[in-house]
């Protein structure tokens, strides 16, 4: 059996009479893929925010690889090797593509280094053996963005800021990796293409990852398991192949004649 | 480490004045020291907008450098140049970590109103002290270096030699860190705080870092500043001296780390000569000049030599 590497223990978050989150209990086992799906509203996003130290539970714990990481801030969670992207990507705006993905390994760099004033772009991270701007070209190329290395984020189309998203969040090289609707605002001829290199990228790191998404499709061709949400309970955890002829993901999210068509679709592929 | 060629020129710029400064009418060398001492606070300021932030009583470590120069001049006997531009660094410093702890949690408008509170602080203090000159504040004389007293007029070249000293120490510094990954960090901050903390780095630590940082930079300022005027009075840490920082900032603007220091000198020079033309409403001439800046070159003067680079280059 896979290792267990996150663990989420009877987690509660209510914002006033809303219940966000209602007796969650997940273990993600290292290396998994892990698809989590559910309306609008339905939790998943709590449930990400919560893991990654964004929002803290009202009850209930985290722990990662044996650590509790319930009352951590996001960046402490980072550094212990959770990182997540974003469903509107979170770009330094007024700065170039490179230039986003250097302060990313910047920031390692200054970790490694003890936040020393005298550590320079040209200085060789410890644990990476190669220096920030080369790490960063490294970067651009791995997940072909080298035709927008000196273009402002601010600019960009939608899913180049998608990938460079990840790539941000893939430069703290995580052992845990969240991606909140990856796919959306990209279009849907490039999607499968954008998410297999991702996805690709991802496999190679051995990171586990956990995947928001709303595109049925999208879940059943990368998801070894899904997580299906509704009004702040996971109703479904399952093989995707399973989940979603579940009768309650049926009915509340997925719906009888779409969950039909991309079975279809998706055996066929 | 790579200087920038506007570094380079800077510092021809530092020699030639400093070897033409024998034969320079006394009021154009306290100008320039002035701008010196000016700049050196500018240029903390200047990190804080990297950041994304405006620091509104900066003035007080100004200030707390310059009575750390008085009150050691004037109750220890300390007369070494160095030594007391050293101590006010250390004090500034200090009280910079110490204000820093607070200060680092706060942004936008509640910084800088922040800010300017303790400052105002301080002149409440500094005023009620009657061993310190209340209002009137005290003078300090007998200045030192490394044990030798020179002449009056000897003594104004000293002090612009010392200040350019501070000065090329504090470019070269500062030019360090942010041509660092730091340095980069403080724009992405400005930028998208919540992403920075989310990749790992602590906003808060690095504002705290950066506070520091500028409360040693405005210290020294104010230990040059006491020096060269001779004079010491509350009114360094009232509100409208920070204001004044503020605007060389906008007129410099952030481009560069020598915009401050351009910004220092040229806003000496518009002083010195609104207020010859006109004593009593000299403020009327920097705001109207402040207004100027604001509506042609928002970006500060810098953004003309940026202009001019950027034309010669295509």
């Amino acid at each position: 059996m896979s290792n267990i590497i996150l663990k989420a223990s009877n987690l509660n978050k209510t914002f006033g009479a809303v219940t966000a989150a209602s007796e969650i209990n997940v273990d993600v086992a290292e290396g998994a893929c892990i698809g989590l799906i559910g309306t609008n509203g339905a939790g998943k996003t709590t449930f990400v925010n919560m893991i990654t130290g964004y929002l803290k539970p009202d009850t209930g714990s985290i722990t990662f690889n044996g650590s509790d990481i319930t009352d951590l801030p996001p960046r402490k969670i980072t550094q212990l090797g959770i990182c997540r992207s974003f469903q509107i990507p979170q770009l330094y705006n007024t700065m170039t593509t490179i230039e986003n993905l250097e302060v990313s390994f910047g920031i390692i760099a200054l970790q490694e280094m003890k936040g020393s004033l005298r550590t320079k772009s040209t200085d060789v991270i410890p644990s990476y053996g190669k220096n920030v701007k080369d790490l960063a070209l490294e970067s651009l190329e791995k997940y072909g963005l080298s035709a927008y290395k000196d273009q402002v984020t601010k600019i960009l189309p939608g899913g180049v800021r998608k990938v460079l998203d990840i790539a941000m969040a893939m430069s703290t090289r995580p052992k845990i990796l969240f991606l909140d609707e990856p796919t959306s605002g990209v279009s849907a001829e490039e999607k499968f293409d954008m998410m297999d290199m991702v996805m690709q990228v991802i496999r190679n790191a051995g990171t586990t990852v956990l995947f928001v998404e709303h595109d049925m499709e999208v879940v059943l061709r990368y998801a070894h398991r899904v997580l299906a949400f509704y009004e702040g309970k996971i109703i479904a955890d399952n093989h995707p192949d399973i989940a979603l002829k579940d009768e309650r993901v049926l009915k509340y999210i997925v719906g009888h004649s779409q969950a039909q068509h991309v079975l279809a679709e998706t055996s066929h592929a | 480490m790579r200087l920038d060629k506007s570094l380079i020129w800077m510092f021809a710029a530092l020699c030639a004045i400093l070897a033409v400064s024998p034969w320079l009418p006394q009021w154009i060398l306290f100008i320039v020291t002035l701008a010196g001492a000016n700049g050196l606070v500018v240029l903390g300021l200047m990190l804080f907008m990297r950041l994304g932030l405006v620091s509104f009583g900066q003035a007080l470590f100004f200030c707390a450098g310059a009575y750390t120069t008085g009150m050691l001049s004037l109750l220890l006997k300390i007369s070494d140049l160095f030594i007391l531009m050293i101590a006010s660094a250390i004090v500034s410093g200090l009280l910079a970590y110490l204000l820093g702890f607070l200060l680092a949690k706060y942004r936008a408008i509640f910084f800088g109103l922040l800010s300017l509170a303790f400052s105002m602080i301080l002149y409440g203090v500094l005023v009620k002290s009657e061993t310190l000159g209340s209002t009137d504040g005290f003078s300090i004389s007998g200045l030192k270096l490394f044990g030798w007293m020179p002449e009056p007029t000897q003594m104004k070249i000293v002090l612009l030699g010392v200040t350019f000293l501070a000065v090329v120490v504090a470019l070269l510094f500062v030019n360090m860190v942010l041509k660092s990954p730091r340095g980069l960090l403080l724009t992405a901050i400005r930028d998208n705080e919540i992403r920075a903390e989310y990749m790992g780095a602590s906003a808060r630590s690095t504002i705290h870092l950066i506070y520091v940082i500028a409360g040693i930079l405005s210290g020294v300022g104010g230990s040059i500043a006491a020096m060269v005027s001779g004079h010491i009075d509350p009114n360094m840490t009232f509100w409208t001296s920070s204001g004044e920082f503020v605007f060389i900032a906008i007129l410099g603007g952030i481009g560069s780390v020598i915009a401050p220091f351009v910004g220092a000198l040229i806003f000496g020079v518009i002083q010195t000569v609104a207020y010859g033309y006109s004593p009593n409403t000299w403020q009327m001439t920097i705001g109207i000049c402040l207004i100027i800046v604001i509506l042609l070159l928002p970006d500060g003067l810098w953004s003309l030599v940026a202009k001019f680079r950027k034309k010669s280059n295509v």
